[in-house]
């Protein structure tokens, strides 16, 4: 199942966390805008029930790896991805993959909060109800359940049939995730979850995520480094469209291999 | 929860793909449905009116008798009353629609702007029967007793244009159906100047005002050729309501199929006006028919019309496009 | 100096004219409707609603078959009419933006929105009523309906072109397939302005008249049978006020307030919702 790596820091993580299997495995993946070359050959996993962290400056590629995890891309035609992407042993940037299944086992979180035009019940149920036949009661402790997961349970219990939109902007994110984790996905893809947010709200999210890793596989985009090194364990840097670094997060962040890598933490990049 | 869901394959589910298939089949049928419209449209009235057509040939546009007895048919009073009562709708409505635009764009205070810009809008949502009954019971009796006669007693005195203005008041006719049109489009034209004024870019005209500028050269100098296409697009699309327009018209007009002088004061007809009074007596036949032609003229005037508004006003929206 | 003068000058002249301009323009807005109050109120009755058209000098009668036959038609005809719309103007914002199909139907929709509404009629009458032999009520609904159309389909595209892409991306991030993700997010989002565009389309269909001309005809019964004649406001205040009969004129007065009463009404609405809704 656990396919190796043979790059060498690969192979100090795996003696680092013997215990560690792999969620998703990139070999060789390229990715096009067009004509742009986005993604150069990046090869990497992403470890279960961890937090993979990826920085990097803007239009670095981060963000769109994160797109290819769950094949976002495929709603614009000018955009391609080859190269394998392994979830579960299975290719999914195979254009037989149901983009559907696949995005129900990948759940997303944006940017700036997108809480759906509904109630907040609503809008956890939305997804629960494309890949599941719940009856009420399961679906009433389903949605309890992912309101919790979130820490939203206590502040909307008492309004879930108000609209989404009437939650202040951290908790509309917190709506977001639940409604992510609510269809039970394996992995969430947080793509800088927190830069729409005052510090407070952040800072909430933050604690979350961290909870949240000992059920689901995380991978985070952000633009702060600090996040990054206050709640990953991996981190990977990227630099125009290349993966430049991929390790622990403490060792990237105290020990850089790369000369690049230590210049974009330390402030002294460009 | 922990227990890791089965790991399904990911393979396609039949039944979303199916679903979407229909679905965007649906939508995509409905739209070309727009396309089948018009194609049906041009297609049937060419079908219906082809006993004229092929009677009258093209002579039917030039021919001045109208007259069912004998099954003689001629469109050229109906298009005069169109194209008539259309154009002094527009001489009236131009000014008057660029004054309105011009004060809800730059001279209102804010507070006015919106319940100003809701009411001209109101005035385009009245159905035009309404303005055509108003015209006929309020409008014409007035417009007979004190307008006309000043008219004449003025503007009539004048060589050449006087013989326009001369005759009987009897208030209906062509000037009186050309004012109501008037009346109608003003809130169109006026609404779309205003929409069109409001993309000039406010750095262009504040260094205007910054070299000393008044209000009026600012908008005569800088807002107006910047938005030249787009207001006359504006006043395309209400040429194009005037032509087409059918109440309002049949109405005031008089309904006379008969011209007898060059004045506006005389009754006259419209093509709608025309449809308006005589399909419901028409026998079917040659007289149907040229109704039907008329109203074929009628659709390919106002759609060239139309078009050319269109092309103008997305001229504009595409030179708003590119600089943004 | 004197320029400065000069150009000063023009300007207040040109500024006077337009708020000249202002008030001429609401001037016949507000005599229209005075007039339309004054004589409306006057016509107004119990009657109006209870009785049927009658037949002229009779004192007693009212407009009962005319308002149920438009209600009748405009019902019907927003019910045809608006699903079409909605649906074409999906395709439009959400499959066909940069198509082919998508800039052809945009253009020929913005034709359609203006083109003159007797122009249709005589459309419905050449492809049903000429063939069926009598003029019917289903025909003035085809009408009405090819009204409603193009109103409904350009508001719904560009309402939806207002839903921000990222909204749709959380929908599918969730697995949604494209068509629940327009139906149950997009097009919800943009309900406040969908619903507007509806009421305006019935707003336009409520007082057209010369659709009617060649489809629904009048009738001066009571009838909802869809394959007959049906009595409706529009025809009916055409036909009492070109009448010389007092009585019938008064009717007629009664019914264009009927109308602009709800027309106007339906934009107040059709405003303060869109107003409410896009406040959030």
């Amino acid at each position: 199942m656990h396919t190796m790596n043979d790059t060498n820091y690969a192979i100090e993580i795996h003696e680092a966390a013997s215990a560690l299997e792999a969620q998703m495995i990139f070999r060789d993946v390229n990715f096009y805008y067009g004509k742009f070359h986005a993604l150069k050959a990046v090869s990497l996993e992403v470890y279960k029930r961890h937090v993979t962290a990826f920085i990097g400056p803007s239009g670095c590629g981060k963000s769109t790896l994160l797109r290819t995890m769950n094949r976002m891309y495929d709603l614009y035609p000018e955009q391609r991805a080859t190269g394998e992407l392994l979830f579960d042993g299975e290719n999914i940037l195979d254009r037989k993959v149901d983009v559907n299944v696949l995005r129900a086992k990948v759940g997303m979180v944006f940017q700036k909060p997108t809480p759906f035009p509904m109630s907040i019940y609503e809008n956890i149920a939305f997804g629960v109800r494309l890949n599941e036949r719940l009856s009420l009661g399961e679906m009433d402790e389903r949605v309890e359940w992912a309101l919790t997961k979130a820490a939203l349970w206590n502040e909307t219990k008492d309004k879930l049939k108000q609209s989404g939109m009437s939650l202040s902007g951290g908790q509309q994110q917190r709506l977001c995730i639940a409604r992510g984790i609510a269809v039970k996905p394996e992995v969430l893809l947080l793509d800088e979850p927190t830069s729409a947010l005052d510090p407070i709200s952040t800072l909430s999210i933050e604690e979350l995520i961290s909870e949240l890793k000992t059920d689901f596989t995380i991978a985070i985009v952000t633009h702060n480094m600090q996040q990054a090194a206050r709640i990953s364990d991996y981190t990977a840097y990227m630099y125009l469209g290349e993966m430049i670094e991929f390790g622990l997060t403490d060792q990237v962040f105290i020990k850089p291999k790369k000369k690049e890598t230590e210049d974009y933490i330390t402030g002294r990049f460009g | 929860m922990n227990a890791p869901r089965d790991s399904v394959v990911l393979a396609p589910a039949i039944s979303h793909k199916l679903g979407d298939w229909l679905f965007f089949n649906l939508t995509r049928a409905f739209a070309a449905f727009t396309l089948v419209v018009l194609a049906g449209i041009i297609i049937s009235l060419l079908i219906s009116s082809w006993p004229a057509l092929q009677k009258f040939g093209f002579s039917f546009l030039w021919t001045r008798e109208w007259n069912p007895p004998v099954e003689q048919f001629g469109a050229l009073i109906p298009i005069y009353g169109t194209i008539t009562t259309s154009l002094i709708a527009l001489i009236i409505a131009v000014p008057v629609s660029f004054g309105i635009a011009l004060f809800l764009t730059e001279l209102s205070p804010v507070w006015l702007r919106r319940p100003l810009g809701i009411a001209i809008e109101l005035l385009a949502a009245v159905p035009s029967i309404v303005y055509g009954m108003w015209g006929l019971m309020v409008f014409v009796p007035i417009f007979a007793q004190y307008v006309q006669p000043a008219l004449s007693a003025t503007v009539g005195r004048l060589p050449l244009i006087g013989r326009l203005f001369a005759g009987a008041p009897l208030g209906i006719g062509i000037l009186a159906a050309g004012i109501i049109l008037a009346i109608m489009i003003i809130p169109f034209i006026a609404s779309v100047m205003r929409d069109v004024f409001e993309v000039t870019p406010a750095m262009l005209k504040e260094s205007a005002y910054g070299l000393g500028s008044t209000t009026w050269e600012v908008v005569w100098n800088i807002v107006l050729p910047y938005t030249r296409v787009g207001v006359i697009g504006g006043i395309m699309l209400g040429l194009g309501r005037a032509l087409g327009e059918t109440m309002a018209v049949t109405f005031v007009i008089g309904n006379s199929s008969s011209l007898s002088s060059i004045s506006l004061y005389t009754p006259g007809n419209s093509i709608t006006s025309t449809l308006a009074n005589e399909f419901g007596e028409a026998t079917p036949g040659i007289y149907t028919a040229s109704l039907i032609e008329l109203g074929l003229i009628l659709f390919l005037i106002t759609f060239v019309v139309l078009v050319f508004s269109r092309l103008l006003l997305l001229r504009l929206a595409k030179q708003e496009g590119t600089k943004t | 100096m004197r320029l400065l003068h000069q150009r000063q000058l023009i300007n207040k002249v040109a500024l006077t004219l337009s708020m000249a301009a202002m008030a001429f323009g609401l001037f016949w807005l507000v005599w229209i409707l005075v007039t339309t109050l004054q004589f409306g109120v006057a016509g107004l009755s119990l009657d109006l609603f209870t009785k049927m058209t009658p037949p002229p000098n009779s004192a007693d009668g009212g407009l009962a078959n005319a308002i149920a036959g438009s209600l009748l038609l405009v019902g019907l005809a927003t019910a045809l009419g608006a699903p079409i719309g909605v649906l074409a103007g999906v395709y439009l914002a959400e499959y066909g933006r940069d198509t082919w199909l998508g800039r052809c139907t945009r253009f020929i929709n913005s034709i359609l929105l203006s083109a003159p509404s007797i122009v249709i009629g005589l459309f419905v009458y050449a492809i049903y009523v000429e063939h069926m032999g009598n003029f019917s009520a289903f025909s003035g609904v085809i009408a009405l309906a090819l009204i409603v159309v193009p109103v409904v389909l350009a508001t719904t595209e560009n309402m939806l072109r207002l839903v921000p892409d990222s909204l749709r991306e959380a929908a599918f991030a969730l697995g949604a397939p494209k068509r629940i993700v327009i139906m149950k997010v997009a097009l919800k989002a943009s309900m406040a302005g969908v619903i507007t565009g509806i009421l305006l389309a019935v707003a336009r269909i409520a007082g057209e008249t010369a659709p009617l001309l060649f489809t629904a005809l009048s009738n001066q019964f009571w009838s909802l049978d869809l394959n007959k004649p049906i009595a409706n406001l529009p025809m009916t205040i055409f036909k009492f006020a070109m009448s010389p009969f007092k009585d019938w004129q008064e009717l007629a007065w009664a019914g264009v307030f009927l109308i602009t009463l709800g027309v106007l009404g339906l934009n107040i609405t059709a405003r303060i919702l869109f107003r409410a809704r896009h406040k959030l």
